[in-house]
């Protein structure tokens, strides 16, 4: 199975929290999702469509996503700050907008941010296609990136 | 220098205007979608620039550049895309549009000034 799509997502997010967040995020292997499935508090969704279809997702506990944003405006946030999910929405948008430059060949097109609130929910996808997890480590703590992407 | 400041992320917004605001820019009025970029266009002209989201609900960037081209009297407002679409097509498409510049986030205060000609 080539999953080497999931390389421009993770070169993106890098990216994206150096210059955005002001840190530097640290890949940790990928893996296959399989039950268990981790859980998050936070989640900001891209849905994927083109040529291959599928979504990419940035899942964060509540207390580093609040450490990401206010790090992000260089200014303190809380859980009620409407910064804390629109800027959640708009890393996952960002994210999924740079890795397109590494994915020409399926002619992607991205939708509008979605964001996910509720502690411990977990992101579902499509039966029959392969989620990649990256976890990332970082001094603000860990987040992960589910990205699924059916190909044909 | 006059700047309508079109995101429908009221997160970037905030992080846009403080970087204008960093370079001496002060005068900024902000939209959050394409329709309601318009309105506040033809409410607040002499604006000198507009810079512009692509993605964004009820009206999109690049339909907002094509409107606001078709109109003489707009011909004078510079536009500069700012949005995380990346590949060259999109760049194309926008420059072919009538952008005059195109920033792709995220984007340094410094990136930002070398576009504005500062």
């Amino acid at each position: 199975m080539d999953v080497s799509y999931i390389n421009p997502f993770i070169s993106a997010t890098m990216d994206c929290f150096k210059k955005m967040v002001f840190v530097d995020v640290t890949p940790k292997n990928p893996s296959l999702k399989n039950e268990p499935y981790p859980t998050y508090d936070i989640s900001g969704v891209i849905g994927l469509s083109g040529d291959a279809q599928g979504s990419i997702s940035l899942s964060f506990p509540q207390d580093v996503a609040i450490k990401v944003i206010s790090s992000m405006l260089s200014a303190q946030i809380n859980d009620k700050s409407p910064e804390l999910v629109d800027g959640i929405g708009e890393i996952a948008n960002i994210v999924a907008g740079n890795a397109k430059r590494g994915l020409s060949k399926f002619n992607l097109s991205i939708s509008l941010p979605n964001v996910i609130l509720g502690k411990n929910h977990a992101i579902g996808s499509q039966t029959g296609t392969p989620t990649i997890i990256v976890p990332f480590s970082s001094s603000l703590g860990f987040f992960s990136m589910e990205v699924t992407l059916k190909t044909k | 220098m006059k700047v309508l400041l079109v995101d429908d992320s009221v997160t970037m917004r905030r992080i846009q205007k403080t970087q204008l605001n960093s370079l001496g820019i002060n005068d900024v009025i902000e939209a959050g979608d394409g329709e309601e970029a318009y309105k506040k266009l033809t409410e607040n002209m002499p604006i000198d620039l507009i810079m512009l989201d692509w993605n964004m609900p009820v009206m999109d960037g690049i339909t907002l550049l094509r409107k606001v081209r078709s109109e003489n009297k707009y011909q004078g407002v510079k536009i500069i895309m700012c949005t995380s679409e990346s590949e060259k097509t999109k760049v194309v498409d926008a420059l072919k549009s009538g952008a005059n510049n195109y920033l792709v986030k995220p984007f340094t205060p410094e990136a930002l000034k070398e576009k504005l000609g500062l």
